[in-house]
C-alpha cells in the first residue's frame, strides 16, 4: 500500500494490477501479457457496492462481475481477479490479464481498499436512497456499516441457539417499502416439552426488516439446500456469473434480470419475474437484476461442496432440468 | 415532505400477475420459469409438485385445501405459506413409524394413524414459515383453498410435470 493521495485516498497494488480512486471514479489498471499498458474506469460507487458484496460473500460462489469488465472467480481455496478475461471482445483482442492469488491475500487487499475509499456517510450495503454520496474526497471511514457479518442460520431462524428474530430492539425497523408487510407471527401452540419443535416465523416479516439489500441470509436449511432471502432495491451491484445452477422464488414485487454468456457476456435472455414467480439460472450464465421497489427474493442455493467439480466434470448438468 | 407510501405486491390464488422469460439467444425451458400460484390453482389438494430442483434437493409447490394426509420424513423439512390460512399438527413418532432409512430422501406418507405424542399445532399466514421436525408426523388443515412452498428433498411424493408448469416458447 502506497501513501494517500491527492484525493486522500490510497492507491493498492495486487498481483499486476493497481487500483486507485478519485472523487468520482476508481481506475484499475494492469498490463497485458504483450506488455500494453491497459486501464478500466468505474464510477466509485458502483465500484465500492461491488466491492462490499465479494468481501462480504466471501468471493461467493463462481463469478462476481464487477462490470463486463473486471472482477473474481471464486476456486474455494483461491480466486481469479481478471480484467476483460470474460469479455468477448477484450478477450479476442487480447487485451485481458486474469491473475490467480491465495483467497487469504485477495480478501486482505479487498478489505483493506473497501475501507479507506469507503466515507463516513456511504453504505455500500444500502439501497441508493438510504445513504449518502460516495462521491468527494477522503471524509472519514464506515467500519461498522462495511463488516457486518452475513446472518446465516444454523437450521432455522428463531430456534433455541439459533439466529434471533430481527427487532426494533435488535437495531432493525422495518423498512420504509414493507411497511404495509404485517408483522404478526405465527400463532404457536406446542405442548410442554416440544416448545423448541414446534416453530415458525414470520419470513416476510423478517426480510421486511433487512437494512441491507442484495445480500442474502440463510433462514433455513435441509442438509445443503439453503433458503437464501434477501430484499433487492435497485440493481445488483455485480453481474453474478454461476458456477452453478441457481433458483430464484420471486416472492413480493418485481425484479427484472438480464442474462448472457458467463464466458463472453453475450446476451441470452431477459427473465421478468412477479409475485410467486419460480426461474433459475442456468449454471452457463451470468446475471444481473433490476428491483424497481424493494421486493422479497428467495434465492434457493444447492450449497454441496462438491457441486462445483461435478459440473466441471459433466457429472451434474449447466441446465436446471430437462423436459 | 410527504414519505412514500409504498405497496407491497403478493401474489394469491384469486389474484395473481405472471411475468415471464424474453429469449434473445437461449432455450426458454432452461430458465424452467413458472408461478407457484398457476401450479397450485391446476394441482389436486396436497400434490407435493417439483417446481425447483437442484440434484437432490427441491422445492415443492402444493395446493392446502381440506386435511392433507399425514407425511413423515427422516430429514427436516420447511413449509412456507404464500396464501391462505393453514394449521399444521405434529405428532412424534414412535420408531414403528419413523422413516426406516435414516438417509432416504423425501416425504412419506404415514402408514395408518400416526401414533406417539402430539407434539401441538401451529397455525400459519402468508409469509409465515414452518419447521417441519425429522422423524414426527404432520398433517395439514386448511379451511379455504391456499398455497404452500416445501423446502425438502425429492422423494417418493414429488411430482414432476415440467412441460405442464414451465414457460416453453
Amino acid at each position: 500500500m502506497s501513501t494517500a493521495n491527492e484525493h486522500g485516498y490510497q492507491t493498492f497494488k495486487l498481483g499486476s494490477f493497481t487500483f486507485r480512486r478519485d472523487e468520482y471514479f476508481a481506475h484499475i489498471g494492469w498490463t497485458t501479457r504483450a506488455g500494453k499498458p491497459m486501464s478500466h474506469t468505474m464510477d466509485a460507487g458502483n465500484f465500492l457496492r461491488a466491492l462490499m458484496r465479494d468481501v462480504a460473500w466471501g468471493f461467493f460462489y463462481g463469478w462476481v462481475n464487477f462490470d463486463n469488465v473486471v472482477g473474481t472467480v471464486n476456486h474455494y481455496e483461491s480466486v481469479d481477479l481478471y480484467a476483460g478475461a470474460y469479455n468477448g471482445t477484450m478477450k479476442e483482442a487480447g487485451v485481458d490479464l486474469l491473475e490467480n492469488f491465495p483467497t487469504a491475500e485477495i480478501r486482505a487487499t479487498f478489505e483493506a481498499m473497501l475501507d479507506d475509499w469507503t466515507n463516513a456517510v456511504f453504505d455500500p450495503f444500502a439501497a441508493p436512497q438510504e445513504t449518502g454520496t460516495p462521491y468527494g474526497r477522503k471524509n472519514g471511514s464506515n467500519t461498522a456499516k462495511i463488516t457486518r457479518a452475513r446472518e446465516l442460520a444454523k437450521r432455522c431462524v428463531g430456534l433455541k441457539d439459533d439466529l434471533a428474530l430481527r427487532t426494533d430492539e435488535r437495531g432493525a425497523p422495518v423498512n420504509r417499502a414493507f411497511a404495509d408487510v404485517p408483522q404478526e407471527q405465527p400463532e404457536l401452540h406446542p405442548e410442554p416439552g416440544f416448545e423448541n419443535e414446534v416453530h415458525a416465523f414470520n419470513l416476510f416479516g423478517f426480510l421486511s426488516r433487512s437494512q441491507v439489500t442484495w445480500n442474502p441470509s440463510f433462514t433455513s436449511v435441509v442438509k445443503h439446500s439453503y433458503m437464501c432471502p434477501t430484499t433487492e432495491e435497485h440493481i445488483l451491484p455485480i453481474i453474478h456469473g454461476n458456477d452453478r445452477v441457481e433458483w430464484f422464488f420471486q416472492m413480493t414485487d418485481e425484479i427484472h434480470w438480464d442474462c448472457g454468456d458467463k464466458n463472453t457476456g453475450k446476451p441470452l435472455a431477459r427473465v421478468i419475474m412477479k409475485a410467486g414467480d419460480m426461474a433459475a439460472m442456468p449454471a452457463y450464465c451470468r446475471h444481473q437484476g433490476y428491483s424497481p421497489k424493494r421486493s422479497m427474493l428467495l434465492v434457493w442455493e444447492n450449497g454441496s461442496p462438491s457441486l462445483v467439480y461435478e459440473i466441471q466434470r459433466g457429472e451434474s448438468p449447466e441446465v436446471p432440468v430437462q423436459f | 415532505m410527504t414519505a412514500v407510501a409504498y405497496q407491497t405486491k403478493f401474489g394469491s390464488l384469486d389474484r395473481y400477475e405472471k411475468g415471464g422469460v424474453q429469449a434473445i439467444s437461449d432455450d426458454v425451458k432452461n430458465y424452467a420459469f413458472s408461478n407457484c400460484f398457476e401450479i397450485a390453482s391446476r394441482s389436486q389438494p396436497y400434490e407435493r409438485v417439483v417446481f425447483g430442483q437442484n440434484q437432490i434437493y427441491v422445492l415443492e409447490c402444493m395446493r392446502a385445501e381440506g386435511q392433507s394426509p399425514w407425511f413423515t420424513c427422516a430429514h427436516d423439512e420447511f413449509a412456507l405459506v404464500m396464501d391462505g390460512d393453514i394449521e399444521i399438527h405434529l405428532v412424534k413418532l414412535g420408531a414403528a413409524q419413523t422413516v426406516p432409512d435414516a438417509e432416504k430422501n423425501g416425504a412419506i406418507l404415514v402408514e395408518g394413524a400416526p401414533q406417539g405424542a402430539r407434539m401441538g399445532w401451529m397455525r400459519l399466514r402468508r409469509g409465515h414459515q414452518a419447521l417441519l421436525p425429522k422423524n414426527t408426523a404432520y398433517q395439514f388443515r386448511s379451511a379455504q383453498p391456499g398455497v404452500v412452498i416445501l423446502q425438502t428433498c425429492k422423494g417418493d411424493l414429488s411430482v414432476e410435470r415440467w412441460a405442464q408448469i414451465c414457460q416453453t416458447a
